[in-house]
């Protein structure tokens, strides 16, 4: 390399990397680089977030009228269950552990790969065998259960595809479980010498605490398949009332993983926050300790959390309490994060590319998300807002506005590493406004659309919900090309983009001293650390500060 | 010694150990500490039905003491005895391959998988002895319990909970079959040596997991209500 050029050459493509180390299909499908692998999943997840955004684009349409008169009531449950189970169980949880997190991890604390490689292909096979198996739900009559598999309805009553879609979720389970299993182990023992625990970027941090959940709470939720399955296929009797068993004992196993589940989605999120906000800004994050303990405090006070969805359902006074103080409890780490990212901003030099604007994006709905969670937490508002559109906002306030614009920002930021080529930078700014306009259209009038009493899963309405629902579905067309758009640009990049270089954000971080794309050992050799993770503008490779 | 294994040994560089890692003992130390989180995983997924099974048995203890005494605790306590022998001889079948003791690893992995094979065909005629007892409760079987009425529904829980949680064992069980298997292959090509005992250390550990649970779900089903006088 010409390092004594009298103006700074052009940066060019190194000539091995692991995109061109191998180019049969055989190489990339029976892959162990965890780079490869994360591409595997990115292309996976996107599928699945199409089928479930046309799910999402059926409801908007059925939902433009009062009447009931594109579905009937019984396809428009089972399209408002398919939108729910593709979204949640095929794209929110996956998507960035399996896409960033498989990515990152190994470079960011200096290793050649995770600690399990052929575990990790497995888990991609394994969630890509029970992607299968919703799939074939999809297309074997549906599912009209709702993607929480209610029981009794779902054991005895539904006569739907309960099973495949149900065996669909148990198999993805243990695609999360050993994914989760694999981050651990990389995380403990596979750091480069010198890289401490209080040295990793907090998006190392924020994927371990995920791991956890994946790998406590996710093992429920398969027994809990198992139960419905069992009652469901040989008729045993454990949640059925008729012998004495109780419907409700379903809900809480359902919701103690299903609670923290909302975690394994905006965690790694937060991580992934946490790299944009210190990155755009050129400053270290403010209170790293505290932001990385708030991932830990949000994973374990998470898993007390879950009596929230069921003030209604017939707990005791005393356990709606106490899951009421708990639900509040929770929400003083994720907004120790807010807190700490504006506080990183504040007086910053913000660079306004589009990472930075998904990062800003994602404070702003993250914050309402989480503001309006705590609505749902007081249990006499609860019991007024159960079951109404107020709900289905909140929570796509957080599982979209703060999943989604994790997950876009971050595939934004570090998509010059993976591929070594930028996108078109005003294209992805123009998008990302769209998508945070769009949003905002389709799911704030939700909220009021809600608390006014209209209730959720009915294909039709009183005529006097038609003026917002009407806004909601001119959102959702809004949302649909911000979302198109990244997946033309991105693709066009692949071939036409600028090259990168290795460092085009003038970001810290070891994913940034190795080429873009990295070489399939990411490293020439392995890196020793002597600094901390966000040693801004000190330790930017290829800056003059 | 063929060609490439002396080449190995030149290098220091042992043939089961994986590019990624620096050392064979770091690459031991991270497979155990998988096993392990693996194992914490199980034992949450065996939780969720005990926690069924507590729920149930709190708000139920008469018909899931009368239907407890339906179970054989004759053959429950011979599977048990049968599985605390094959922890022994699997602990012995690590000694062996710490040791690089090859035949008696491998000998000790045989009686370790006969044991549990033992352990599933007795299962099997437990299983058969509530079929002819109309003791299932599904799958379009008769249930009969009118000898005790008052309990023909309830009962019927505690043999749905019965069912899956010996069955889930004895999946483990079935797959504990198969690691060993695969182990015992190993052990005779000559893949597990002195350095490279952890595959037999981790299965060991995973076989060593099954029997617990059994350990728990034995007094958990079997032993309700028989304990002072015995009376139901
Ligand atoms: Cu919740």
């Amino acid at each position: 390399m010409a390092s004594t050029a009298p103006i700074a050459p052009l940066p060019t493509l190194p000539k091995k990397h692991y995109l061109n180390d191998g180019t049969t299909v055989a190489s990339w499908l029976l892959t162990r680089d965890h780079k490869r692998i994360a591409l595997l999943y990115l292309v996976a997840v996107t599928v699945f977030f199409v089928i479930g955004g046309l799910f999402a684009v059926l409801v908007r349409l059925e939902l433009a009228t009062p009447a009931g008169d594109l579905l009937s009531d019984d396809s428009y449950n089972k399209v408002f269950t398919m939108h729910g189970v593709m979204m949640v169980f095929f794209f929110l949880i996956p998507a960035i552990p399996g896409t960033l997190g498989n990515f990152l991890i190994p470079i960011m604390i200096g290793a050649k790969d995770l600690a399990f490689p052929k575990l990790n292909l497995a888990s991609w096979y394994i969630f890509m065998i029970g992607a299968t198996f919703g799939t074939y739900s999809v297309l074997n009559g549906g599912l009209d259960t709702g993607w929480t598999f209610y029981t009794p309805f779902s054991t005895v009553a539904s006569t739907s595809a309960v099973v495949p879609a149900a065996l669909g979720v148990f198999i993805n389970g243990f695609s999360s479980i050993l994914t989760g299993l694999n981050f651990i182990v990389t995380i403990h023992r596979m750091r480069a010498p010198g890289m401490t625990w209080f040295r990793l970027p907090l998006f190392v941090w924020s994927h371990y605490a995920t791991s956890l959940i994946m790998v406590l709470g996710t093992p429920v939720l398969a027994i809990t398949v198992v139960l419905v399955a069992a009652e469901r296929i040989f008729s045993f009797g454990i949640f059925d009332a008729n012998r004495g068993g109780d419907p409700v004992l379903f809900q809480h196993l359902f919701w103690f993983y299903s609670h923290p589940a909302v975690y394994i989605m905006v965690l790694p999120a937060m991580g992934v926050m946490s790299e944009l906000v210190a990155a755009s800004c050129r400053k270290p994050v403010f209170g790293y300790t505290f932001v990385a303990f708030a991932s830990l405090a949000i994973a374990i006070i998470g898993f007390f959390v879950w009596g929230h969805h069921m003030f209604v359902a017939g707990q005791s006074v005393y356990a709606a309490l106490i899951f009421s103080i708990l639900s509040f409890l929770v929400a003083v780490p994720s907004a120790v994060k807010v807190f700490n990212w504006t506080a990183t901003m504040y007086k910053g030099a913000v660079s306004w590319q589009t990472p930075t604007l998904y990062a800003i994006g994602f404070i702003g709905l993250f914050t309402i998300g989480g503001l309006t969670g705590l609505f749902l937490s007081s249990v006499g508002l609860d019991i007024h807002l159960t079951d109404t559109y107020f709900i289905v906002a909140h929570f796509h306030y957080i599982m979209v506005g703060g999943t989604i614009m994790g997950y876009l920002g971050g595939i934004h930021f570090w998509w010059p590493k993976m591929t070594g080529r930028m996108y078109n930078e005003l294209l992805a700014k123009i998008s990302a406004a769209l998508i945070f306009f769009g949003f905002n259209l389709t799911f704030f009038p939700q909220f009021v659309v809600g608390y006014l009493g209209m209730p959720r899963r009915y294909h039709a309405y009183p005529p006097e919900f038609q003026m917002l629902n009407v806004l909601s579905s001119a959102g959702a067309s809004i949302l649909a090309v911000g979302y198109a758009l990244p997946l033309s640009y991105l693709i066009y990049s692949l071939k036409y983009g600028k090259v990168a270089g290795n460092n085009p954000w003038g970001a810290v971080g070891l994913e940034w001293t190795t080429t873009s794309p990295p070489p399939t050992a990411n490293f020439e050799e392995t890196p020793l650390v002597t600094w901390d993770a966000y040693e801004y503008p000190a330790r930017v490779e290829g800056h003059v500060a | 010694m063929s060609p490439e294994t002396s080449a190995a040994a030149e290098h220091h560089h042992h043939p089961a150990l994986a590019h990624h890692f620096d050392s064979l003992a770091e690459q031991n130390e991270a497979a155990t500490l998988g096993m392990w989180v693996f194992l914490v995983t199980e034992v949450l997924f065996f939780g969720g039905a005990l926690m069924a099974y507590s729920i149930y048995r709190s708000w139920y203890p008469g018909a899931f003491a009368s239907a407890s005494h339906h179970l054989d605790v004759t053959l429950g306590a011979v599977n048990t005895a049968v599985l605390i022998v094959s922890s022994l001889t699997m602990a012995m079948a690590v000694h062996a391959a710490q040791l690089g003791e090859r035949g008696k690893l491998k000998a000790f992995l045989l009686i370790t998988m006969v044991l549990g094979a033992t352990f599933l065909v007795v299962k099997g005629f437990e299983y058969h002895e509530k079929y002819v007892e109309h003791h299932i409760p599904g799958l379009g079987l008769p249930f009969d319990y009118s000898a005790e009425p008052q309990f023909a529904a309830t009962a019927q829980i505690f043999f749905s909970i019965y069912f899956v949680l010996t069955g889930l064992h004895a999946l483990h069980m079935i797959v504990g079959l198969g690691i060993m298997t695969w182990m015992y292959i190993w052990a005779a090509n000559g893949t597990i040596d002195k350095d490279y005992s952890s595959p037999i250390e981790i299965s060991g550990l995973y076989w060593h997991f099954v029997d617990i649970v059994w350990i728990f779900l034995f007094p958990l089903l079997y032993l309700i209500g028989r304990h002072a006088s015995g009376a139901h």
